[in-house]
């Protein structure tokens, strides 16, 4: 549908059914309609019977809207929030191997430092760096390493989290109860 | 109790309320065919391909409101179903469809007969699960007529290793289905629909626009209710038909590409358009910014993505149509209390008026020849000899759109098309399924001479079992359809569209052991169609109709409705249709 809002990048939270096939579920409705996903990150919850994904997708009001419908309608998605217009925290880890030549050592880990990456390999040629944060203290970062040659470099893609609520501790959210149709007939349903 | 999974899947099956199964065996299904040599309560349909198997079971979960069930074996049998999954899928009609796989210790090493059958028909079906395990056969079929038949109804696969169904295990049939991740919403919200009662109450120039939900929610008593008590008209969908009788003085026949004049000008001059289980599919809108451009728009349907999909929607209403036409008719009651506007009901008068005069205008209409049979009056006659009773299937075509706008349905489930996905051949095995569950109702298949060839080989299936369809081949020597569109947006370069003058129908239906009958002249239609009618068992009735003849009102993909194309076109209407066109 036309006339949407200007197309933008939205945080979208599925928890879904921990069952064989639910990934290229989410994955196959994604390239059925056409829609795009920029990231996708997929672990198990507290529940190991529930897996939480978090999907970065770019779109207008009215792509989230059906993007958010069509999740929900999955058999296995048991929630879809899009967190992007609510108080929430994003991170993304990434591994990253940089050429390390003697006279650029002292910068990278001065780099690293400022950003709260951990060195986590070296050797005479190179140093792998870990940092966690948001997409752009991610990009700030490699900007600043580029110069040096950057060797290889991989990210988890975004995971994301509601913040608590200012005042008091929210009560864990209870679970989705399930509930029968009280009349399947509606639908012709033969018991 | 422990039993082999065959016998549980068997089991399952009957449990289900379902009893009628159409398949065809091989090696990964052999097991269940061992049971089924002796097992009581359960009639097993043989037909002569998959995708018939599907289709039969499309028919007569369409007729019963029941789910319908097929079974078919692994790797090549699975990918010939998915033409009907898809069908199933596109029209929400609620199938359930076993397949066969290999062991589950070959699953994934290529071995004979082996395909992904839960990766191939993951993107056409509402849901589907592999079996990997005995126990949890009960329970994963339950759960696959239980999502089948709630909320939007629509296909569900169930995949079946030939070992699980081997093992014996505990026959697991749970009373109710618990899914934390599945649980439809049926009513509507209270707010929305006082709100809607309001809107519609009110509004000057109102049109209901019903669709398929209608028929699968059973929903047409109380659309008769609204219609009458408000004095709104109706226009339905290819997939409504038969949701309001069409009869009916406030019947506007169908509307979209080739719905009637005064629908589609209806719609387009509605001041508030009330959407009913129908999904504004571009078939009906046409170009979507020119469809119903002056309307405040009620949409009410099950599906949450249905709304706002293609067309922005002012008063949205999820729930079960039925229920929430209920809830309407009392809100709007309550509303019409007090006093309704009197201009309003001054301004109600005079689109009637405007109605019953665009109807004058342009009815449905065709030029009668005395020596060629016109296809729209094959289309009538049928209409007048049933008395519009009899269950009606069709192919894909021209002759689909004649029996659309010509047969004068009354009843709900007596209409079987292939709307969402347009799939040639799906007549004469879907009339199979109806006859299966209607042994004694008149079931006709107006079918295309194309359209049949694709499925002919069921005319087997049909004498074996007795299904007595009476298939009437609407036979223009082509793909007619394609002949209309070439003649029309393509400049008359007709291409690869000439069929026959073989295969000889007639000659045909007799190899089958079925009876063959062949109208050539206009007043052989109805003494062919009568014959047949009178016969017991399958009839194939050949008749050879006008090839020239094209299905109008006809609206350009791509064009506004209003752009309908009414009679013939000159050359001007031809250029300008050419330049609507975006799409066959
Ligand atoms: C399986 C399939 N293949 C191709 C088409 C494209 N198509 C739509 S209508 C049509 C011609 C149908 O011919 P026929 O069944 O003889 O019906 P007619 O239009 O002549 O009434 C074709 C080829 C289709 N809808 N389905």
């Amino acid at each position: 549908m036309q006339n949407g809002s200007e197309p933008r990048k939205h945080t979208i939270a599925v928890q879904v059914e921990n069952k064989f096939g639910v990934l290229s579920r989410v994955a196959g409705l994604f390239s059925a309609r056409g829609y795009n996903i920029e990231s996708l990150s997929v672990g198990e919850t507290l529940d190991p019977s529930v897996s939480r994904m978090t999907l970065v997708v770019r779109g207008d009001e009215f792509v989230i809207e059906q993007v958010t419908k069509q999740l929900h309608k999955l058999i296995d998605v048991i929630k879809v929030s899009d967190l992007t217009d609510d108080d929430h925290v994003e991170r993304e880890l990434m591994l990253i191997r940089v050429n390390a030549e003697p006279q650029h050592r002292e910068e990278i880990l001065r780099t690293a430092d400022i950003f709260r990456a951990k060195v986590v390999d070296v050797t005479p040629v190179s140093f792998v760096l870990e940092a966690t944060g948001d997409e752009g203290k991610l990009e700030a970062l490699i900007e600043l390493l580029r110069p040096m040659g950057i060797q290889e470099l991989v990210r988890t893609g975004k995971v994301a989290i509601a913040r608590g609520p200012k005042t008091r501790a929210r009560k864990a959210e209870a679970p989705k109860k399930a509930r029968v149709a009280d009349d399947p007939k509606v639908v012709g349903f033969a018991d | 109790m422990k039993m082999s999974g065959a016998r549980i899947v068997l089991e399952c099956i009957k449990r289900a309320g379902v009893d009628v199964v159409f398949g065809l065996p091989g090696g990964a299904v052999l097991p269940i065919y061992d049971v089924l040599y002796d097992f009581q309560g359960l009639r097993h349909v043989l037909v002569r391909q998959e995708a018939a198997a599907g289709h039969a079971a499309e028919g007569y979960a369409r007729a019963t409101g029941k789910v319908g069930v097929c079974l078919v074996t692994s790797g090549p049998a699975a990918t010939n179903l998915v033409t009907a999954l898809q069908d199933a899928y596109m029209d929400s009609i609620p199938i359930v469809a076993f397949t066969g796989q290999v062991p589950t210790h070959l699953i994934g090493n290529d071995a004979f007969q082996e395909a992904d059958n839960v990766g191939i028909t993951r993107s056409c079906t509402k849901h589907n699960f592999l079996v990997k395990d005995g126990k949890d056969l009960g329970p994963t079929i339950r759960e696959a007529f239980h999502i089948a038949a709630t909320g939007r109804p629509g296909p569900v696969h169930v995949d079946l290793p030939k070992d699980v169904l081997v093992k014996e295990a505990e026959l697991v049939w749970p009373d109710r289905v618990q899914m934390r991740s599945y649980n439809p919403n049926y009513d509507g919200h209270p707010g929305q629909i006082k709100r809607a009662a309001k809107l519609l109450v009110r509004a000057r120039k109102p049109v209901l626009y019903v669709g398929g939900g209608v028929i699968s929610s059973d929903a047409h008593v109380e659309l008769r209710e609204l219609a009458e008590l408000t004095q709104i008209p109706v226009t339905q969908t290819l997939m409504g038909l038969g949701a309001f009788p069409l009869e009916h003085p406030l019947s506007l026949d169908m509307l979209g590409m080739h719905g009637s004049y005064y629908a589609n000008m209806a719609v387009h001059d509605a001041d508030v358009l009330i959407a009913v289980g129908a999904r504004f599919d571009d078939r009906v809108t046409g170009r979507v910014d020119a469809f119903a451009p002056n309307a405040e728009i009620i949409h009410i349907d099950i599906d949450p993505s249905s709304i706002s999909k293609n067309i922005k929607v002012d008063i949205p209403i999820v729930g079960d149509c039925r229920r929430v036409l209920r809830a309407l008719l009392e809100a709007v009651r309550e509303e019409m209390h007090e006093d309704t506007p009197s201009l309003a009901r001054e301004a109600r008068k005079q689109w009637l008026a405007q109605l019953a005069e665009w109807k004058r205008q342009h009815p449905f209409h065709y030029d009668w020849d005395d020596d060629v049979i016109k296809p729209q009056h094959v289309i009538q006659e049928i209409s007048n000899l049933t008395r519009g009773e009899a269950m009606i299937v069709t192919g894909v075509g021209q002759h689909q759109m004649w029996a659309a706008q010509y047969y004068k349905f009354k009843h709900p489930r007596r209409w079987f098309t292939s709307g969402g996905l347009g799939t040639m051949g799906y007549g004469l095995p879907t009339a199979m399924g109806v006859a299966a569950a209607f042994p004694d109702r008149l079931v006709v298949n107006i079918d295309g001479d194309g359209s049949f060839a694709m499925n002919s080989q069921e005319l087997a299936t049909c004498h074996d079992n007795d299904l007595a369809v009476k298939t009437v081949i609407i036979n223009n020597g082509g793909h007619g359809m394609v002949r209309q569109w070439q003649g029309i947006i393509y400049k008359g370069r007709f291409c690869a569209i000439d069929l026959g003058p073989s295969p000889d129908f007639v000659k045909l239906a007799d190899a089958y052991g079925c009876v063959g009958i062949r109208a050539t002249k206009p007043s052989e239609v109805v003494p062919a169609l009568e014959k047949a009618f009178a016969t017991p068992g399958p009839v194939v009735v050949d008749v050879w109709v006008d090839k020239w003849e094209y299905v109008f009102p006809m609206v350009p993909a791509g064009g506004a409705n209003t752009d309908m194309i009414l009679e013939n076109p000159n050359q001007s209407t031809k250029e300008k249709a050419a330049r609507a066109q975006t799409g066959f």
